[in-house]
C-alpha cells in the first residue's frame, strides 16, 4: 500500500536503520540479519535452557484462570445448563455470545496465513506462525461454548451424520447442523496449515537442539524434513493451495455463523448483511487480538527486529478497513428498521439503542467505531505501540459488546409484551468466560516456549542474501575456469 | 565402474544459495542426473535446474475436492430422502440448496487433507532415518544457513574419485563422502 512518506520528527528518514530508505516506509525485517542470525534469534527462544522466570509466572497465572473454566465446567456437567442464565426468552446468552467472540478472533489467523500468502504479502511471514496458533487455539475455546450448550456434552458427537441404532440423522436443512461442518472444518484444516508450516522448522530445532529428549522430539515434529529441492516444490505448492483452499473457507465459516442468526424470522437477526458484517467484525477483532499477543511478545523476546513497525501499522491499517465495513453493517442494520416499515423492526432498534441494555449499544459504537476509527486513520496514531495495545483491548471488548447486543436485545423483547423478560448472565456464565481466556493464555504460553513462533524459514526467504544473480553466477564461471 | 557398496553419494557444502545453484547447473550440464540440492528454504533456480517444478500434489488436491463435494452431497440427499425423511408442512425432501452449504465445507476438507497428505506421502515423510544424516555438516547447516548438492551414487556417471574432482572445482566448502 502506498503512503506518503514518513513525517513523524521523533525519527529521521534518511538515517533511522528500521526505514527503507528506497521507499521510505518501515523495514519488514531489521537490517544486517542473516540466515544464521534468523535461526539463532527464533531458535533460541524455544531451546535456551534459561526459561525466562517470566514465562513461569505468566503459565501459572493463567493456568488460575484455566482452573476456573475447569471448575465451571464441573459444575455444569454435574448441574446442568440451569447454572447457566439462559432461559425464556433469553434462550441464547453467554454461550453463542462467546462462541461467536472465539471463532471471530480466530479468523484473523487464518486471514494472515492464506489470504495474505496469495495476496504476496511478504510482511505477513513474521506474524504468520503465532497468529495461526491463535486461530487453533480460538477454535479450542469456542468450540466448548455449543458442546457444552447442548446439555449432555458427552452425547456431542450427536451432532455427526453417525450411524446409529436409534436410526436418526442431522437435520440437514438447519444452520446449527452446517455450524458442526463448517466449524470442524475450520478447526480440522487450520490446524493441518499450522503444522505443516512448523514441519522445516522442527527440522531446524532438531538440528540446532543439544538435549537429546528435545533433539528426539522435534526429529519425530519434523517428520525426517532434510530440505530437498524436490520436497520443498511439493511443499510449496500444497501450502499455497491450502491457502487458496484457507481463503474461501475462512470466509464461509463466519458466513454460517451469521445464518444461525439471518435464518431466524427475528427481528434484528433476519438481515442480509449479516454474512459480510460478520466476517468483516471477526477480522476486526482478530487483528485486535493478534496486536494484543505480538505487542508483548516481540517486547518481551526482543522480536523488534521481526516484528516491526511495519507489521503494527500494516495491522492498524487492516483494522481501519474491516472497521470501515463493521461501521457500515451498524448503519445498514440501523437504516433496514426504518427502511423495512415494520413495526417490528423499529421497535427492536428503538429498544436496543434505548432500552433497558441500551447502554451496551452505545458501548459498543464507542469502543468499535469512536475511538479506534477517529485514530487509526493517523500513523501517528498507528505506530504508538502503547496505545495500539490499548485500542486492541478495547476493540475486543466492542465486539463482545457487538455480539451481546445482537444476541440479547434481539431475543428479550419480543413480538408480545405479555411474553418479555430480561437475561442476566449468572456467575457460572462469567466464570466460564473468563476461564477460557486463561486456557487460550495458557496454550499460548506453551506454544512460545515449545514451537517457534516465527517461521524460520520463512524469514528467510525474505532475506537479500537469498537473491540469486544471473550476473554473478557468470562471474564465478570465470572465476572457476 | 560400478557402484561402490556403501556410498550414498558425494555432498558438496555451499556456503550461498547462488554457489550451489551454479554448481547443481554445471552437474547437469556435464550429464549428472540422479542429484538433488538441500537448502533452508524453497530456492526456485534450484527446482529450475532440477526441473522439478511441476509435481502431483494439485492433482490430489482436485481428486480431495471432488471426492468431498459428492460425498457430502450424497450423504445428505440418502440421509434427508430415504433414510430419515422429515416430512414438514409438505416441503420437498431433496431440498438440494440447503445441501450445498455441507458440501462446500467438506470439498474444502477433503481437497486440504489430500494437499497435506499427498505432499508428505509424495515426499516419502515421515522418513526419520536418511543416509545424508549421517554426514555432520549437514546437520549443522542444511536447515540453517548452508547449502548442498549431493550427486547420488546410483548415477551412471559416478565415480568416487572423479565426481569429487568435479565437485572440487566450484570452491566448496567441503565435499564429504556419504556413507549409506
Amino acid at each position: 500500500m502506498a503512503t506518503k512518506p514518513l513525517t513523524d520528527p521523533r525519527r529521521d528518514p534518511v538515517n533511522d536503520p528500521m526505514i527503507d530508505p528506497v521507499t521510505g516506509e518501515f523495514a519488514v525485517i531489521a537490517p544486517g540479519h542473516n540466515f544464521k542470525s534468523v535461526t539463532q534469534k527464533i531458535s533460541n527462544v524455544v531451546l535456551t535452557s534459561h526459561t525466562p522466570i517470566g514465562w513461569f509466572f505468566g503459565l501459572i497465572v493463567a493456568g488460575g484462570i484455566l482452573s476456573v473454566m475447569l471448575i465451571a465446567i464441573t459444575w455444569l456437567v454435574l448441574k446442568g445448563v440451569g447454572i447457566w442464565g439462559v432461559t425464556i426468552p433469553g434462550a441464547w446468552g453467554f454461550a453463542i455470545i462467546n462462541f461467536v467472540w472465539w471463532i471471530g478472533i480466530g479468523h484473523a489467523g487464518t486471514l494472515i496465513s492464506a489470504i495474505l500468502l496469495l495476496f504476496k504479502q511478504g510482511w505477513r511471514n513474521s506474524i504468520n506462525r503465532f497468529a495461526e496458533a491463535m486461530t487453533i487455539f480460538a477454535v479450542c475455546c469456542a468450540g466448548l461454548f455449543p458442546v457444552l450448550h447442548v446439555g449432555r456434552p458427552w452425547l456431542g458427537y450427536w451432532l455427526l451424520p453417525l450411524p446409529n441404532t436409534m436410526n436418526v440423522w442431522p437435520q440437514f436443512r438447519s444452520p446449527l447442523a452446517w455450524d458442526v461442518f463448517a466449524v470442524s472444518t475450520y478447526a480440522t484444516i487450520s490446524v493441518v496449515f499450522w503444522y505443516m508450516g512448523m514441519i522445516p522448522d522442527f527440522g531446524t530445532l532438531r538440528d540446532k537442539a543439544k538435549h537429546p529428549f528435545a533433539k528426539y522430539m522435534y526429529g519425530l515434529g519434523s517428520l525426517g524434513w532434510r530440505g530437498s529441492t524436490r520436497h520443498w516444490m511439493r511443499y510449496e505448492t500444497a501450502s499455497l493451495l491450502l491457502a487458496g483452499l484457507s481463503t474461501p473457507l475462512v470466509l464461509s465459516v463466519h458466513t454460517v455463523i451469521s445464518f444461525d442468526f439471518a435464518v431466524a424470522a427475528l427481528p434484528g437477526w433476519h438481515t442480509t448483511v449479516f454474512p459480510p458484517y460478520f466476517v468483516a467484525g471477526a477480522i476486526y477483532s482478530g487483528f485486535a487480538m493478534v496486536l494484543t499477543l505480538a505487542i508483548p511478545i516481540r517486547k518481551f523476546y526482543h522480536m523488534e527486529d521481526l516484528v516491526t513497525m511495519r507489521h503494527l501499522d500494516n495491522m492498524g491499517k487492516v483494522m481501519l478497513g474491516t472497521g470501515l465495513i463493521v461501521a457500515y453493517g451498524y448503519g445498514l442494520e440501523v437504516f433496514m428498521s426504518w427502511y423495512s416499515a415494520s413495526h417490528w423492526e423499529f421497535f427492536m432498534m428503538w429498544n436496543r439503542m434505548f432500552g433497558p441494555l441500551g447502554w451496551g449499544y452505545w458501548l459498543l459504537i464507542m469502543f468499535n467505531l469512536a475511538i479506534p476509527l477517529l485514530t487509526l486513520w493517523w500513523r501517528k496514531w498507528r505506530t504508538n505501540v502503547a496505545w495500539l495495545f490499548t485500542l486492541s483491548i478495547v476493540i475486543n471488548i466492542g465486539m463482545w459488546f457487538e455480539r451481546f447486543v445482537i444476541v440479547v436485545t434481539s431475543l428479550y423483547r419480543d413480538f408480545l409484551p405479555s411474553s418479555w423478560g430480561t437475561y442476566k448472565a449468572t456467575k457460572w456464565d462469567y466464570m466460564l468466560y473468563v476461564g477460557t481466556m486463561g486456557f487460550f493464555t495458557f496454550l499460548f504460553f506453551l506454544f512460545v516456549r515449545f514451537a517457534p513462533m516465527i517461521p524460520m524459514n520463512e524469514i528467510k526467504m525474505m532475506l537479500p542474501q537469498t537473491k540469486i544473480k544471473g550476473v554473478d553466477a557468470e562471474e564465478t564461471i570465470e572465476e572457476t575456469a | 565402474m560400478p557402484v561402490r557398496e556403501g556410498v550414498y553419494g558425494l555432498l558438496a557444502e555451499f556456503n550461498t544459495p547462488g554457489a550451489m545453484v551454479h554448481a547443481t547447473q554445471l552437474a547437469h550440464d556435464a550429464g549428472y542426473r540422479r542429484m538433488e540440492c538441500y537448502s533452508p528454504y524453497p530456492v526456485e533456480e534450484a527446482a529450475s535446474v532440477l526441473n522439478v517444478h511441476r509435481n502431483r500434489v494439485p492433482l490430489f488436491t482436485l481428486l480431495g475436492g471432488v471426492m468431498g463435494l459428492t460425498t457430502a452431497f450424497l450423504m445428505q440427499t440418502w440421509v434427508s430422502v430415504w433414510a430419515y425423511p422429515l416430512n414438514i408442512a409438505g416441503r420437498p425432501l431433496f431440498s438440494w440448496p440447503a445441501f450445498i452449504i455441507p458440501a462446500y465445507e467438506w470439498t474444502i476438507l477433503f481437497a486440504g487433507l489430500s494437499a497435506a497428505f499427498s505432499m508428505m506421502a509424495l515426499n516419502g515423510l515421515p522418513q526419520p532415518y536418511h543416509p545424508l544424516f549421517n554426514a555432520p555438516n549437514f546437520r549443522d547447516g542444511a536447515t540453517d544457513d548452508k547449502f548442498f548438492l549431493c550427486l547420488e551414487a546410483t548415477d551412471p556417471k559416478f565415480d568416487v574419485a572423479e565426481t569429487r574432482t568435479f565437485l572440487e572445482q566450484f570452491h566448496a566448502v567441503s565435499v564429504v563422502e556419504v556413507e549409506l
